[in-house]
């Protein structure tokens, strides 16, 4: 469930920095986090220091960015759903049971809440991190540069840049509903609220063909221009390897000790 | 509902995601033919409808409320492959800005939430389309239809990945029971308010909506019939 995002999130993601991990061009950093979230995946799940070492990795990261606990903390919310699903495992699951404070409980859906809650949560603190130090146009830049077909990045491009817009749309309609004494109680809403997204997308799809004609007259020719490249020197694809390669350790030695 | 980093196994997690990369694919070409060099402005704007239509809450049941997850509503909106791709670049933002659903879990997040959803629900309403007589009432409730099926596909389809590359042995008869279950009401929600919205569009631009391309009647030229006693007077009062 995408509870999270209110109007006009999409610029507050980003903290504002020159910190080494801000400078680092953003397809290290994306190929960084991704390498980093899939050794903590692969991880096995009884080592318990190897997940206090991640997590000890990305505080690192955190700090060397400068990016406050506060703000990391207040985004790891997102997860919520599946927090619930995580707590409520060792109840249904099956196995054998281990009784805690006097409840049976299956071990083996204690072992699956704990692997969902903690690599659930470092996945999730990692992209924060990523999403906290660069800003949203370069990581499209980014995902561009590490071969993602062009046509996605527009599309993505132009869903960042007039999200916004979109919805400040939707918070006028909701402004303008509620100002005429509606308020959603039960399922008569559905029409009132249904008329509002139909009239949204209207309004999407028709911004959308004048923009389209705003960059014909622009002389777009179906790719966009490269205004500034991002490239990255090995220096800081070195730069960026530290935690990833620091993971690999720690992954690698979780295999090995028995 | 996204899922996070560590809730399938990597082979599973690998394998979905081949299947989003294949998906994505087909449905680039076919946005390419549906909309030619329209395709990113349109497909962008469509994408962040579907983010902001993320937005509206609607009211379940008592005190809880759901929203939108929009694969059925954007595919007959705007075609299936455009469909495909709007709801997948809001799942890769979702993942990549908002942390929601890990990056591990992208592929399964796509094929889950984009392709299966936009498959079934598009294919369900064509299918109906093609029994119902041709009008408005039968495109709402084959958009409710399409929804309402779409939802607990979605739901299926996870149980299914869960089933072969799960982390927690829970057993997948309570699973498929408490997803389904769930994601049943869920989609009555969805399929309510994607028939409203579609009807709603369909009332004031026909011509958007790309699932009833073949309701639009032609146009056709009326020209004012010679009356035979002259212009009629104006009434006076």
């Amino acid at each position: 469930m995408g509870a999270g995002h209110a109007v006009g999130v999409t610029h507050r993601l980003y903290v504002p920095g020159a910190s080494p991990v801000h400078r680092l061009p953003p397809q290290c950093k994306l190929v960084a986090v991704l390498a980093f979230v899939l050794l903590v995946v692969a991880t096995p799940r009884e080592r318990f220091w190897a997940f206090a070492v991640y997590a000890l990795l990305l505080a690192g990261v955190a700090a060397t960015a400068r990016i406050p606990f506060r703000t990391v903390a207040k985004r790891v919310v997102i997860e919520v759903p599946f927090v619930a699903f995580a707590f409520l495992l060792p109840f249904v699951a099956t196995g054998e049971e281990t009784a805690v404070l006097g409840v049976g409980l299956s071990e083996s859906g204690l072992w699956g809440a704990w692997n969902i809650l903690a690599k659930g949560t470092l996945g999730v603190v990692a992209s924060i991190l990523l999403a906290a130090t660069t800003e949203p146009r370069l990581l499209l830049l980014g995902i561009e540069r590490l071969r993602m077909p062009q046509l996605i990045t527009q599309i993505a491009t132009f869903m960042l840049r007039y999200g916004d817009v979109v919805a400040a749309e939707l918070g006028r309609m909701k402004v303008a509903r509620a100002s005429r004494g509606f308020e959603a109680r039960d399922l008569r809403a559905t029409r009132v609220l249904a008329t509002s997204a139909g009239a949204l997308f209207l309004r999407s799809y028709e911004r959308g063909e004048r923009v389209h004609l705003a960059m014909l007259s622009r002389g777009y020719d179906g790719r966009m221009p490269l205004t500034h490249d991002v490239g990255a020197t090995a220096a800081q694809w070195t730069a960026a390897a530290a935690l990833p390669l620091a993971a690999a350790l720690v992954t690698l030695a979780a295999w090995m000790t028995p | 509902m996204h899922v996070p980093d560590g809730f399938l196994d990597a082979p599973v997690s690998v394998a979905a995601g081949a299947v989003a990369v294949a998906g994505i694919g087909v449905a680039l070409r076919g946005a390419r033919r549906e909309l030619d060099d329209r395709t990113a402005p349109l497909a962008g704007l469509t994408a962040a409808f579907v983010f902001a239509a993320q937005m509206i809450n609607f009211p379940v049941a008592s005190g809880t409320s759901g929203h939108l997850l929009g694969g059925a509503l954007a595919a007959i909106l705007v075609g299936p492959y455009t469909g495909i791709l709007c709801v997948s670049v809001v799942l890769l933002m979702q993942a990549l800005l908002f942390a929601d659903g890990g990056l591990t879990a992208l592929g399964v997040n796509i094929s889950v939430m984009a392709l299966v959803t936009v498959l079934v629900g598009y294919g369900t309403f064509r299918l109906l389309l093609r029994v119902l007589p041709k009008t408005r009432a039968s495109v709402a409730g084959s958009s409710f239809a399409a929804a309402v099926i779409s939802v607990p596909a979605s739901a299926v389809a996870f149980t299914l990945l869960y089933a072969v590359g799960g982390t927690a042995d829970v057993p997948i008869a309570k699973v498929a029971t408490a997803m389904v279950g769930v994601h049943v009401l869920i989609g009555v929600g969805e399929a309510l308010i994607t028939a409203v919205t579609v009807s709603s569009v369909l009332a004031v631009r026909p011509d958007l909506v790309h699932g009833a391309h073949d309701l639009i009647k032609p146009l056709e030229l009326r020209t004012a019939e010679p009356q035979a006693g002259g212009p009629a007077e104006p009434s006076r009062a």
